[in-house]
């Protein structure tokens, strides 16, 4: 009988007592865990003059809102933005990366960059990860070829599409976008539709919430709209502020310093270096 | 029940016969049903399509039935479990026709069958592997209810099972209101099952609307809705993105 649960080979090394138990769990029928979409709605669609990109600030650890107002809108060029959803530090990590090496190759190539410069670094790096990397993305832009909005899986899938949606808010986010969704929208019906979407994942999603985040790219000029929207205020504070009762009536105010101040002259020679 | 043999080789087999009085996966399912409340009652929606794993197998599956004179009950899961609860209210009319003392079930009598129903079998092990959702209106009370394989119950204002529980709830709740007519109902209900036909890999475009008011329940004849897949960018989606897809 052995003392621990897993005996240790005597030389060290691995121990593969578990696996026959493993094996025979697996074939009776338990799963493994897969993956967990994470918390998050992102959204991006394509309007009359260019893109607009959208996603919700709540980031999650599990059960807890870790960050209620992180940013998950990331600057990849001056006229390219991607939004991340799914683990923080790989979004922020390979969107970093990659606007990094974008600079390098505008100073090499001395042109703007273009959207699926961003597309195929970003798809090379997260299939090279075999979807280990968990960053799913959102990546808009305008550049000399007109507006583009592309989706990235954390495997290495892309899709071109005229509006997307990802994150585990995703399904009703992209409910709003079907059901109001059309083309040739203007810039203010394409706010107000992108608005609609984060709302959306926001309250039906558990996943999501606090504020609505939003970018504007046109050709030439990008607009990032933090916080446009605030749904989820403190409602409950009080306007009167804190008062307390009047128990203590104050009877003598005196300020006694517990240091003296003493003045320091220049007088002596400079230290010796 | 179950038991285990040993055999020669060591290894140990369950008993085949006890596991197979239980039902472990659905086979034929339905998907999604959406109802809501509306001015003169309850409206029900749901697509006409049994699949069979990821086939579409059957395309004439009505899954909304009338129950007696005042409720319809709309399943999605098994259609065979839908089937075996159909004859269980069936019975359930039958005894109470035999009383013949002018009382009929209502919705909310019916509703409460069904929980007890599918709670019991969750107990045992051996569910109805269904999510039902049950409206009617009785004595001009209008009523409006769901329950899920594991006895989950309550009733709301608007329902919805399956992929309609991600894809429709969002557009419901953003949209619904108290004083509804029928023909703005029925337009939410098309904006729903639009969607979820976009959206959902095992709906079909052929579905039925059923009408629940105090003169009774009627179920439509089977339709299809009108979708629209011209936006430019589907025609030529690589345009200027040379070689991705």
């Amino acid at each position: 009988m052995s003392q621990s649960a897993v005996d240790v080979p005597p030389k060290g090394g691995f121990s593969f007592d578990l696996c026959k138990r493993n094996d025979m769990l697996t074939q009776k029928g338990l799963k493994a865990p897969s993956f967990l979409k994470t918390g998050t709605t992102i959204v991006g669609l394509i309007f009359k003059d260019g893109v607009i990109l959208g996603a919700d600030t709540r980031a999650t650890e599990g059960p807890i809102v870790a960050d209620k107002n992180c940013e998950k809108i990331h600057y990849m060029a001056p006229n390219i933005y991607c939004c991340g959803a799914g683990t923080a530090a790989d979004t922020e990590a390979v969107t970093d990366m990659v606007s990094s090496q974008l600079r390098l190759h505008r100073y090499q190539t001395s042109r703007d960059s273009r959207i699926i410069t961003a597309l195929t670094l970003l798809k090379k790096h997260l299939f090279s990860y075999q979807g280990h990397v968990s960053a799913a993305l959102v990546l808009g832009g305008v550049d000399i070829t007109g507006p583009h909005l592309h989706t990235i899986y954390p495997h290495g899938s892309t899709d071109t599409l005229p509006f997307a949606t990802m994150g585990s808010g995703s399904l009703a986010a992209m409910s709003v976008f079907e059901a109001k969704y059309k083309e040739g929208l203007t810039r203010d019906e394409g706010i107000k539709l992108v608005a609609e979407a984060i709302c959306s994942g926001i309250f039906n999603d558990l996943g999501s919430g606090s504020n609505v985040d939003i970018c504007v790219i046109t050709k030439g000029n990008n607009e990032y709209l933090r916080n446009y929207m605030e749904p989820n205020p403190r409602t409950y504070v009080s306007s009167k502020g804190y008062s307390f009762t009047k128990k203590t009536e104050v009877l003598l105010t005196k300020i006694t310093p517990l240091l003296e101040r003493v003045e320091i002259t220049e007088v002596g020679e400079a230290m010796e270096e | 029940m179950t038991f285990t043999i040993q055999i020669e080789n060591g290894t140990e087999v369950r008993n085949a016969e006890a596991d197979s009085q239980r039902t472990l996966y659905p086979y034929v399912t339905g998907t999604s049903v959406v109802a809501i409340k509306y001015k003169d009652g309850v409206l029900m929606a749901s697509d006409m399509g049994g699949s069979y794993g990821s086939t579409l197998r059957y395309k004439n599956i009505e899954r909304m039935k009338a129950i007696g004179k005042h409720s319809l009950l709309g399943a999605s899961g098994e259609i065979s479990d839908f089937q075996e609860i159909l004859r269980y209210l069936d019975e359930l009319t039958l005894n109470d026709n035999m009383w013949d003392d002018g009382n009929s079930l209502g919705p909310k009598e019916v509703h409460n069958y069904l929980t007890r129903v599918m709670y019991n079998r969750r107990n045992k092990f051996n569910p109805l592997w269904n999510t039902l959702v049950l409206g009617g209106v009785k004595n001009g009370e209008k009523y409006l209810g769901m329950v899920s394989m594991i006895g989950v119950s309550f009733e709301d204002n608007h329902v919805a099972t399956g992929f309609g529980n991600h894809l429709a709830r969002p557009i419901l709740r953003d949209e619904w209101r108290e004083d509804l007519g029928f023909e703005e109902g029925v337009k939410l209900l098309e904006k729903c099952m639009r969607v979820l036909l976009y959206r959902d890999r095992s709906a079909i475009n052929k579905l039925q609307i059923a009408k629940m008011t105090e003169e009774g329940v009627t179920v439509s004849e089977p339709y299809s809705l009108k979708t629209f897949w011209e936006f430019k960018a589907f025609t030529n989606p690589t345009v200027g993105a040379e070689g991705s897809w």
